[in-house]
Parts: C-alpha cells; sequence; structure tokens
C-alpha cells in the first residue's frame, strides 16, 4: 500500500542532493606525519652528511667482482636449498600423515629433531661430519660396500651448507605442506574415493592443487627468510655474500661500508622475491576471491590522489571464465 | 569383526544376482551403534528410497555400499560381488586397494553437499575421473560430459567454476560427474537438503529422468514426493535398523508400525 506511493515521491524530487560538508579535521594526524617527516630528515641528514659512512668505498665494492660471486653463491644457495626442502617438505607431510603409525611418527621424529636444533648448531654438524664418520661408503647395509670416499672430500663446505640448510628447510617446510593438506575439505578426497580414484591420484590431482593455496604464501615467507639464513653459512667458510664481505673488510678494515654493501644487495633481493610472492599470491587467489587485492602501482596511484584516507580496493572484479 | 560363515553369494538368476543384498550388516563407530542388523535386497532397475530421522543410520548405509565406510559384521554383495572383500575357502581376505577403487568406480554417489573440485570447471570434474579411472581418451570423455551436462540442462555452463554455479546447478554437475563413469548403481545421499527449495524441482527432475532411463538407485531423502512417485521401493530406517519396507504408496498411506506412523505425522 505505501511503497507505491514511496515510489512515487521519490520519482518527484528527481536525483538526491549531494552532501556537501566541512570534512572533520584531524589534528592528530598532521602532527604524528611532521613527527615522521622529522625523523626522516634527521636519518637523511646523517646518512648524507657523516663521512664514516664513507659512500665513495660503498661505491668502490658494489660491483666488484669478489661481492658479486658472493651474491651469487648466496642465491644459488637459497634456490637449491629451498628446492630440498620443498620436495623434502611434501614427502615429509604425506608421510606424517600417512596410516602407517611408523612412517607418520618417522616424519614427526624428523620434524622434531630438525626443528629443535638452531641451524646454526646443524652446519656445523654438516661441516665437522668427518669426525664422527671419516669415511662415507655407499653399498649394502651390514653388507659390502661399493664405493668409498673420505668424509672430507665428499661434505665439503659448500656441500655441509646445501645439506644443513635444505634438511633444516624440509622440516618447516613439511609443516606448511601438512597445513595446507589439512585446510582441503574432507570431502573433496570423499567425492574422489567415490569415482574410484585412488590415493595417490586424489592426492595429486585433487588434494595438492587445492592445498596450493594455502602452501604459497608461507613458502615465499620462507624463501626469503632463506636467503637470509643462508649468511650462516659464513661461519663455515662458504664464500656467500656476508663472508665475501667479511673477507675483503679483514683485510683493509672498512667493516661498517661493505656491511653496508651486503645489507644492500640482501635488501635488493628480498625485495625481488617479495615483490614475486606478492604477484604469486595473487594468481593462486584467483578463483576463491571475488576480488583480487590491488597491486602496488594501483595502490600508490590512489593514495597519491587521496592523501588523507587509504582508500577502499579498487573493482579488479574478473570476468567470469578467467577464474582458475 | 566380520568372521566368515557359511552363506554364499546369492544364486544368480535369470536376470543376475540382486544389484544391493545386505545380510545383518552391523557398523558402529567406537561405542555407538549405528546399524543394527540390516537386511535388504534391491533388484535390477530398481529405485529404492530410504526415509527416516537423522541419526537413523541411513546414510551410513549407502556410504558401506560402496566402502567409504567399512562393515563390522554382516554381509554385502553388490552385483553378486562381496564388497570389499574376497572369500576364498571359508575365509575373508580384504581386498587391495586398487580392486576397491575398481568396485567403486561401478559405484555412483551423489552427496548432500555436492562435493565439486573447486579447482575445475564443470567439465573438468566431470572428465577427471573417466580419463584418469577408466583410461577413456580425453576427446571420448569430452564428448560423453557433453551429452551428459546436456541431459542436466546445463549445456552453456560447462567451462563454469562450480562457485560461479547455484548449488542446485553444482549438483547437477555433481550428478553428471558420477553418471560419466557409466555406473551400474547409483546412490544419492540427501541431493536436495542443502539446496534452496526452488532449486529442489531440477535436481529431482534429473533424477526422474536417470529413474526412467532404467537406472539402479538409492537414494536416501526427505522428498516424500519424489519417494511417491518415483520409488518402487520406500524403506523407513529407525535407530539403525530397517522398521518398514514396501511400495511406497502403501507404506505412506497405512504404515504398519507405530515408528513409521510416527515419523510420517511430523514430515508429511
Amino acid at each position: 500500500m505505501t511503497t507505491p506511493r514511496m515510489a512515487e515521491t521519490a520519482g518527484r524530487t528527481g536525483p538526491p542532493e549531494e552532501i556537501k560538508a566541512v570534512p572533520v579535521r584531524h589534528p592528530g594526524r598532521w602532527l604524528a606525519a611532521a613527527v615522521v617527516l622529522l625523523l626522516v630528515a634527521m636519518l637523511v641528514h646523517t646518512l648524507v652528511t657523516n663521512p664514516r659512512f664513507q659512500w665513495d668505498i660503498i661505491g668502490t665494492y658494489f660491483l666488484s667482482s669478489r661481492v658479486l660471486d658472493g651474491l651469487e653463491l648466496t642465491i644459488l644457495l637459497t634456490v637449491v636449498a629451498m628446492a630440498i626442502g620443498i620436495v623434502l617438505g611434501v614427502i615429509l607431510a604425506v608421510m606424517r600423515l600417512s596410516a602407517n603409525p611408523l612412517l607418520s611418527s618417522a616424519s614427526w621424529a624428523y620434524i622434531w629433531l630438525f626443528r629443535g636444533t638452531p641451524v646454526l648448531v646443524q652446519l656445523l654438524f654438516w661441516f665437522n661430519l668427518a669426525f664422527l664418520y671419516p669415511r662415507i661408503s655407499l653399498g649394502v647395509p651390514f653388507g659390502p660396500s661399493f664405493l668409498q670416499a673420505n668424509a672430507n672430500d665428499l661434505i665439503t663446505a659448500l656441500a655441509a651448507a646445501i645439506l644443513g640448510l635444505g634438511l633444516n628447510e624440509g622440516a618447516y617446510m613439511a609443516e606448511v605442506v601438512r597445513a595446507g593438506i589439512l585446510s582441503v575439505e574432507h570431502g573433496q578426497a570423499e567425492a574422489a574415493q567415490a569415482l574410484g580414484m585412488s590415493r595417490t591420484l586424489t592426492l595429486r590431482r585433487i588434494i595438492l592443487p587445492q592445498a596450493m593455496r594455502v602452501i604459497i604464501p608461507p613458502t615465499g615467507n620462507e624463501t626469503i627468510s632463506m636467503l637470509k639464513t643462508s649468511s650462516l653459512a659464513s661461519v663455515i667458510t662458504v664464500t656467500e655474500l656476508l663472508y665475501a664481505v667479511q673477507l675483503i673488510y679483514s683485510v683493509n678494515f672498512q667493516t661498517i661500508p661493505l656491511l653496508i654493501v651486503a645489507s644492500i644487495w640482501y635488501l635488493i633481493a628480498t625485495s625481488v622475491l617479495t615483490a614475486g610472492q606478492f604477484y604469486i599470491e595473487r594468481y593462486y587467489a584467483r578463483g576463491s576471491a571475488r576480488q583480487l587485492p590491488p597491486t602496488p602501482w594501483q595502490r600508490l596511484r590512489r593514495y597519491l590522489f587521496t592523501f588523507h584516507a587509504p582508500p577502499p580496493a579498487p573493482p579488479a572484479q574478473l570476468p567470469p571464465g578467467e577464474r582458475r | 569383526m566380520i568372521t566368515p560363515t557359511g552363506t554364499t553369494p546369492p544364486d544368480p538368476g535369470a536376470s543376475g544376482p540382486p544389484m544391493v543384498l545386505a545380510e545383518g550388516l552391523h557398523k558402529s563407530f567406537g561405542r555407538l551403534q549405528v546399524l543394527r542388523g540390516i537386511d535388504l535386497e534391491v533388484a535390477r532397475q530398481e529405485v529404492m528410497c530410504i526415509i527416516g530421522a537423522s541419526g537413523s543410520g541411513k546414510s551410513t548405509l549407502l556410504r558401506c555400499i560402496n566402502h567409504l565406510e567399512k562393515i563390522n559384521a554382516g554381509r554385502l554383495w553388490v552385483d553378486g560381488e562381496l564388497v570389499g572383500y574376497r572369500q576364498q575357502g571359508g575365509k575373508l581376505y580384504e581386498l587391495r586397494e586398487r580392486e576397491i577403487c575398481a568396485q567403486r568406480a561401478e559405484i555412483g554417489m551423489v552427496f548432500q553437499q555436492f562435493n565439486l573440485f573447486p579447482h575445475m570447471t564443470a567439465l573438468e570434474n566431470v572428465i577427471e575421473a573417466p580419463i584418469r579411472v577408466k583410461g577413456m581418451s580425453k576427446a571420448r570423455a569430452t564428448e560423453l560430459a557433453g551429452q551428459l551436462l546436456d541431459r542436466a540442462g546445463l549445456k552453456d555452463k560447462a567451462d563454469a567454476y562450480p562457485k560461479q554455479l547455484s548449488g542446485g546447478q553444482q549438483q547437477r554437475v555433481a550428478i553428471a560427474r558420477a553418471l560419466a563413469m557409466q555406473p551400474k548403481l547409483m546412490l544419492f545421499d540427501e541431493p536436495t537438503s542443502a539446496l534452496d527449495p526452488e532449486l529442489v524441482g531440477d535436481v529431482l527432475a534429473v533424477m526422474r529422468d536417470l529413474a526412467t532411463s532404467g537406472m539402479t538407485m538409492i537414494v536416501v531423502t526427505h522428498e516424500i514426493g519424489f519417494a511417491r512417485e518415483v520409488g518402487d521401493t520406500l524403506v523407513f530406517m529407525d535407530e539403525g535398523v530397517v522398521v518398514e519396507a514396501g511400495r511406497p504408496r502403501e507404506v505412506l498411506s497405512n504404515p504398519r508400525h507405530a515408528r513409521t506412523r510416527a515419523f510420517l505425522s511430523k514430515v508429511l
């Protein structure tokens, strides 16, 4: 009864008048911004005026071949150790969820051991393996051996670093993968089984692809963490980025400038990885999120145009059929 | 525990053994007895509807039939084959995973919550098992899936992801997915219970069409109308036993047991 009349009234007044009001002032915000700007100014001032930063020396060594070789080794360590960690993590996670109590306890014990001891201790342990096993042989368990090698020749500093970092990472990745697998609804496995799919096929085709969305973000985190943790290999004489600059400043005593060189390279590498992680996450969010988060560029553009308030996410709606 | 008895599989008659035969099925979860001696026979091309209050064991019975649950006692045959076990020389042997998968591949199941694979399109959902389990060629599977989706009224939704479909459409994709394995028996576990009322009709229409085509079906449902019109047999379960079974119209209009009467007075 009343609805049609209300509609009529609305029709008569035409489009509603837009509200024009004086916005609320935020003095606290301006004060905070002033404090931050002051601190930034002080930082820039000291960076520029304190001669002991020795920017000329930083410039000299920044692209020197010894530093770049160290950076290369750091990246190699990160990539190989993460690859070992991911493969091992998937195997351990599947073992941990296995119906076989021996397999699941073995996985539990592995994670317990490698997560429970500092990675630095593990690195030193692998580096000094020759004290425990002077000779390493390959053969039948408790039987004859075909290949024998001196542990000191086989386990070089680099091999020890890769083993230490990779095996340690496996324990962490196992938990990440396990969380991903557990996040997939039980009905999914049941539906696959009802179709006659085996457990392995179900895991490979149904469970893991869905678990990826949960697995990817922490894996990115782990990779960034690994990049920095690899600096621990300097302790066992692997000339990665940190040890490379340590070798230089132990001769010329320019400690601070060379540590800054290493820090800048670490920052550049982690920035690249962070950007990569952002876009991979965004990719896997397709199909599950109605709206994708804005890219940093979109966000920056928004901030430039509206200074005082963080804007709502722009409608980056996907056209139907573009999800996965 | 299941122990071997003198029971032999039913004699294959002229039309073969019954599609499903259950004798004295028991199933318990810990100390909770869910099935307490179920005897059941489903003939070929029969549509059996099972009704009963929640917790009466209907869904568990269905899940036992394709071995998603292991029975604790009794015997269960599908198409003359013991489900989950092999009997040799008076001894029962558990089947290997591969053999269980082969048995399940011939039994389609439709779930209350659809359980479509969300990372695959409707078409990919339907062709996945025929290709990976039956080894069907992709072209053949896609052709078959096209026919099945068409029959379910979803011809233009083949490339949609489950999240982009309504509940009724998802359930019809789930039915097509089960049918793509060309099963000899279809199990429906409350297929319309999670649907908005206006979407129930489309799903029931697809099931009715399937029943007309001669598929053997066991349907756990609360849709009394569907049971009356499409079902050949109506089974009323309560507290883990079959209380009453018979022609739907007879059971519904003239229930013999007090428990059936009490249940029907609540739902009709």
